[in-house]
Formats: structure tokens, sequence, C-alpha cells
């Protein structure tokens, strides 16, 4: 079939199933912007391209199919760059397109020129550069099975203007529909080596104090399920890091929570204390590790991973598995239930004994405001929390009331946790939960921001009024880029240096209206449940409840940069109980 | 580049031979890669191969930058990688072509001619008070070449870097036989 290389763009895209493109127009790209009108494709015009990539990126953490945007050359391809190594950092299956100039003005500095895929090398997968409209469909063909497969990632696909414009005969091309991939030195593997899976079994079914530690390659291979029957299986506890939150159940009596930095008490303790860790879809992150020197002394570990370069990068394991999270412990439960064992594992009621003791002694805790005072945004999210539907998908920026999200919120179900790890991006939520409520449109989306991040992507509220996406926002405003202003408080002497962003400016009520959306202020305790309530009344537009909170809350526990995760900071109420 | 000292004397470095899809930006995408990940490159000759889908790299890597398995995981996760091998210096061929120019007085030219012969080196050029030569061989002996010739004060030298190929098997030779 004859068309010219926009049109095989499009009808490429539709042939991955791509339902939905985050993107915003401009010189480069325009002639893609017309059979667009054609396609069966929606699009979503972002209001800043950062914010088309975060979408899509909220799309992926939501759906699990790949978000895709699409954005011009210079400008807009740098202005995407962030999510593209969000994206990168925290293994998110995207595919972003971008306009190029014309293929003979490459290299000329021409107008809105950059070197994308110089610049994108280095936080993608892959990228491509395409020079012949014949190759359109195989590139869009394999970047979608780069970006899908293995351990998923962003990957970028520049398209030169002349190749997509009809008024360019380089544009006209003969439709072919790829068959295969063209990717020689590409071919993840599942599977993992049974020599090695049999080896783990014996060892899980040996250790006294096993714990399983899992990460995002959880949610990545949907392996939650496999994950429920081995952890049941073989009554091991499991932590869930900040990236697969949901990955388990917070409320199966297996389920420690989040571990790390500002991990629980317990979760942290357990993996500290542990003699066998069962690393799964983990990449040994240091914001979980603390000093690596001092990281789960006494354990032994096995570290299941889809990317081979992760096992050893940090911690060499005593059982290294390569292979995707869900084939391999289906592999491994397959063995334990074939091979028996677990039923003769070591009596483990003194260890249970002590997790629990640790549980008891140190939950989760924070001192309520006294009337009168400033919100505690501890109490905001589990107000947050318990009048919410439990299915509810919450998604976060970074900081403060990121950690307080995870900490508090009770995570049941897979998919229900859209954040920026890895990079640790503000102003991630509103973007996020814009995506994830376009690929989830029956589910209620909250995105918790704070106020440093909202002021960097609140744009994109006009995006959710706009084309119709009710996300509500639950704006925790403390008034300072609150995790620095901690950082300052507890290891600069409380010098303060540039932290403080303003009570009152900007007015968030009136500024959430301006953007199309429905804007609410809660000073008091007792306003708001009642404000969260109204908010999930409101569906024919985004919601805006701004939360004025105390300044001066901490995020603990916490164990301090550079320190061993024996040395964590609890709450000061903890302080002296018996560890 | 250190002309005091000859480069491989004592070095740690391990070789990699490394098949890549021959595409536009490959060789970014592998100095890049290695540039972010903090690997020290010692040499690397790129070189198209009979297939001409494909071009081989040999890298000389200085393995104190980091451990080698983790540099081989890495470059293995490059899309455009399709091979790597790791070349054991016992069981490989390895060779280098050195050009060098050295100061030449008519009055030591024979000297330097000496050094020639003994090494099978090439005279290239010859100039008033100058001579080009070329040397290819193994790493250790172009050092030799390298440091004898030094004392006569070298203009201008260049090395390739090294390329290498595994030793053949004695089932292959016999095969061939």
């Amino acid at each position: 079939m004859k068309m010219n290389g926009g049109q095989a763009l499009m009808k490429a895209l539709e042939n991955e199933g791509v339902s939905i493109l985050f993107g915003l127009p401009g010189g480069a790209i325009l002639p893609v912007y017309d059979p667009l009108l054609d396609s069966s494709i929606r699009h979503v015009l972002v209001r800043h391209e950062q914010g088309a990539g975060h979408m899509a990126e909220g799309y992926a953490h939501a759906t699990g199919q790949p978000g895709v945007a699409m954005v011009t050359s210079g400008p807009a391809a740098t202005n995407i760059v962030t999510p593209l190594c969000d994206a990168y950092m925290d293994s998110i299956p995207m595919v972003v397109v971008t306009g190029q100039v014309p293929y003979a003005a490459i290299g000329t500095d021409a107008f809105q020129e950059c070197d994308t895929t110089g610049i994108t090398m280095a936080v993608t997968k892959h990228n491509y550069l395409v020079t012949e409209a014949a190759d359109i469909p195989q590139v869009i063909h394999d970047a979608f099975h780069i970006a899908t497969t293995g351990r998923p990632g962003p990957v970028l696909v520049d398209i030169p203007k002349d190749i997509v414009d009809p008024n360019n005969p380089r544009s006209a091309m003969e439709w072919r529909t790829p068959k295969d991939h063209d990717l020689p030195g590409y071919s993840p593997n599942l599977h993992g080596d049974p020599e090695q899976i049999r080896h783990a079994a014996k060892l899980i079914c040996a250790a006294e104090r096993p714990v399983l530690y899992t990460g995002g390659g959880i949610l990545k291979a949907r392996a939650a399920e496999a994950l429920l029957e081995l952890a049941e299986l073989t009554s091991i506890h499991v932590v869930t890091t900040l990236m697969n939150r949901g990955g388990f159940p917070d409320e199966h009596p297996l389920g420690l929570g989040m571990p790390g930095m500002h991990g629980n008490y317990t979760a942290v303790t357990a993996m500290q204390e542990a003699d066998l860790l069962i690393a799964l879809g983990a990449r040994f992150d240091d914001r979980v590790t603390g000093k690596v020197d001092g990281f789960a002394p006494l354990a032994k570990v096995i570290h299941v991973d889809i990317d081979s370069a992760e096992l050893g990068k940090v911690r060499r394991p005593d059982i290294a598995i390569q292979g995707d999270c869900r084939v391999v412990i289906e592999e491994l439960v397959e063995v334990l239930k074939a091979e028996g064992g677990v039923e003769s594992q070591p009596d483990r009621s003194q260890w249970r004994s002590r997790i629990s003791g640790w549980q008891e002694r140190f939950p989760l805790t924070y001192e309520q405001s006294q009337p009168g005072e400033l919100l505690k945004p501890q109490y905001v999210l589990e107000k947050l929390r318990d009048s919410t539907p439990d299915d509810t998908i919450v998604a976060s920026g970074v900081g403060q009331h990121q950690m307080w999200t995870s900490q508090y919120w009770k995570f049941n179900h897979p998919y229900t946790w859209v954040n920026s790890g890895g990079l640790g991006t503000m102003g991630f939520a509103i973007p996020a939960a814009i995506g994830a409520k376009a690929g989830k449109p029956d589910r209620m989306i909250w995105a918790v921001d704070g106020d440093g991040c909202f002021q960097m992507t609140a744009q994109e509220l006009v995006t959710a009024t706009t084309e119709g996406f009710p996300i509500k926002v639950a704006l925790i405003n403390n008034s300072y880029l609150g995790m620095v202003r901690q950082w300052q408080e507890m290891f600069y002497e409380e010098r303060y240096s540039e932290v403080y962003l303003d009570r009152d400016v900007p007015d968030y009520k009136k500024w959430a209206e301006a953007l199309g959306c429905v804007g609410i202020r809660v000073d008091s305790p007792e306003e708001v449940e009642p404000a969260i309530v109204k908010a999930n009344e409101v569906d024919d537009r985004p919601v805006v409840v701004e939360f004025r909170c105390e300044a001066e809350e901490n995020v603990l526990p916490m164990v301090p940069a550079g320190k061993t995760n024996s040395e964590v900071v609890v709450d000061p109420s903890q302080q002296d109980l018996p560890r | 580049m250190n002309s005091q000292s000859s480069r491989y004397r004592g070095a740690e470095t391990t070789t990699l031979v490394v098949h890549v899809e021959n595409k536009a930006g490959v060789l970014a995408r592998v100095a890049g890669l290695f540039a972010r990940r903090g690997f020290n490159i010692e040499s690397l000759t790129v070189a198209p191969t009979d297939d001409e889908r494909f071009s081989r790299l040999t890298i000389v890597v200085g393995v104190s930058s980091a451990p080698m398995e983790q540099v081989v995981k890495q470059l293995d996760k490059l899309v455009n990688v399709v091979e790597i091998q790791e070349l054991n210096p016992i069981a490989s061929i390895e060779r280098e072509l050195m050009m060098a120019t050295v100061r030449a007085e008519p009055e030591i030219r024979g000297q330097i001619l000496d050094l020639v012969r003994i090494f099978q080196a090439t005279v290239l050029n010859v100039g008033h008070d100058e001579i080009m030569v070329s040397l290819t061989g193994s790493l250790s002996r172009i050092d030799d070449f390298e440091d004898l010739l030094r004392p006569y004060g070298i203009v201008d030298v260049q090395r390739t870097g090294k390329v290498a190929l595994p030793k053949l098997t004695k089932n292959v030779s016999e095969q061939l036989a």
C-alpha cells in the first residue's frame, strides 16, 4: 500500500495497540499531526512536554501497557528528557516520538534542531534516528518490543520532518507490515537456571530468618500473585520497596511494608537481622541498603532479576538467577512443591515473635496537632486512605509527602501506586495521575502533592480539565521544600537555606479555580474528612484540596545518609524502647 | 597518554572483542556507556567484518576501574551489541601497529637502522635528520622497540591500539589439514 511516512507512523502506532497519545505539536512534527486527525488514536493535548512524558509514565504504571508521547524537535525534545530519565530509572515501558529537522538539515544548527538521539542516549533503553520513510514500520515495531520486554524502559524514535511530510518526495513509501524484529543483539531470557533455582529452594528451606525483599520487578513482571503464593507456601515475611508498593498486600499477616531510608522500623530491621534475603526484582538501591558495607551483614542473598547486570552490581549474591520475576517465582514454587522441604523448614517461631515485637514497639507514629494548630500531614493521609475506595490509585510527587503516602497508605492491590522512585522527579504527581486516569477512567485517582512539586507541573491541571480527566489532588502545603528543610534541620544545624516557599503565595484555591478545578482549602482537623468526601463526589472536574500543614513535621523513621540501617532514627517517643 | 613509560607493560587490562551492528551512532553508545559507568578505555579499535551488517570493536579495558563482569553485562545491554568475547591473553594472538618518527642525524642513523633490522621493523620515510619507522607485533615487542628508540628522541609516535583473535584450537588445525 502506498502512503507517506506520517500516515505510516500513525498506522504503525495503531498496529501496536496504541489508543492514546500524550503530546504537543510543533514545527518538525507538524506533518504527523495531520494524519492524526484520521486516526483512531486519541490525542491528549498537554501544556508542557514534560507533562506528556509523565502522563505516558502514569498510564504505563496503571495499565502495564506502554505509554506513548509525541512532541516536536529541539526544546520539546529537551523538555521530555526528564520523563525519559525517570522512566529509565524506574523501568517504565514508554515510547516517545520526537520530530526532527529535515534529514538534510541535521547538523546545521537549524531552527529548533538539537541532537535528540545524542542527548537521550544515556536515558533511554534504546533510541532511533529514522532516516528513511520506509524504515518507519519496522522501527516502531522494534521500539515497542524493546520498551515492553526484558527490563522495560523508554525508547525514543526521532523522525526528521521530510520523511513524514507529504509535500516532500522523501516521504513516499510502500507500507509493509513487519513480521519479525530486526534485533540481532536483543533477546531477553525469561527462565531461571534450573540448577540455581534448586539451590535457592534448599537455601530457603534451611533459613531461620528469611525475608522476601521485593522490588519493582514484581509489578513489571505481573508477579504479585506468584509472590503471594511463594510467601504463603513458605510463610516468609515480605518487604515491598517503594517501587513495589501494592505488589504484596500491606494488610497480609506476612506483609512488613516498606524498607529503606524512610521505611518502617520492622521492615528495616527484619532485613538487617535476616539470615537470608530473597531479592526479587529489587536492585539494592542506596535508599534501601543504607551504607552498603553494613547492610544485612548476616544474610545470604538469593537475587532474581531480569537484568543480569543487577546481579552482583551492589551486593554479591550467593545465588544469582537471571530471569523474569513471575516465571522464576513460579519455577521456584514448583520446585518447592515437588521436592518438599517446606514442611521441614526450621522452627521460625522465635523469628516471628521478634518481628511482631518490633511491630508492637515501633509502629509508625506521630503526635496529633492541638486545636488551632496546623494539620499534621500524616493525619491527612490517614483520613484520605480511610475515606477513599480500596482500589484508589494514588500518585505522588517527590519529597516528604511521598514518603508519608507510602508509609500511611494501605496498599492492598497491585498497580495502585504511581510514583517516581529512582530519579525522584518533583512535579511527577499531577501529570502521572492524569496518565493513570486516562488508562483507568473508572477508578478514583488521587494525586498527593507537595507545595514545591505542585508549582512545578500544576499547568497540567488545565489538561485534566479540558481533556476530561477528573483527578483529585491532595496538596500537602507545609510552605517548605519539606525534605530539604528536614535535612537542614537534622544535618546542617538548623541552618535553613532557600527552603521556605511562602505560606500564602500562591493562593492555591484561586489557582485551582483558575485552572478549571474545584478548589478547597482545609485548615483544621475536623474539616479534613468532609473535604475529602466532597472531593470524592466531584466527577466532572479535577479537584484540588489544599491541606494547610505543619511546617516542621519530619519524616521518621530515618536512616541518615551514610549510616547503616542499624542506626535508624525513630520517633522521639520510641527512642528509649529496647530494640 | 603517558609517553614516558610503555603503556601496556604491567598494566591491569582485559581485552574485549565486541561484535556490534554496523549502524550509525554505535560507537557513541559504547563510548558513552564507558564514560557514564566510570569504566576506563585503554585503547579501542573499530573495523568492519566480512559481514557488512556488523563491525568488530577491540576494546582494552582498565580492570582497576570496574569489575569486568559489570563492564561486560552493561555492554551486553546495549541493543546494538550482538556478542562479547573476553579474550584470554594466553589463548589469543594480539597485534598492534606503531609508526614513529625519530630524530636521526646522519651520523646516528645507522644505530637506528640496526634497531630496525633487529626488530624486523620497516623504514617508511627518511628526512635530513629524522626517520619514520613502523613495526607490527605483539604489544611487548612494540613497547621494547619504543623504549629503545626513545633515547634518540621520538618526535611523533602513533600506536593503533590492540587487535586480537583467539588462538586456533588443535581440532580446528587438524580439520584444516
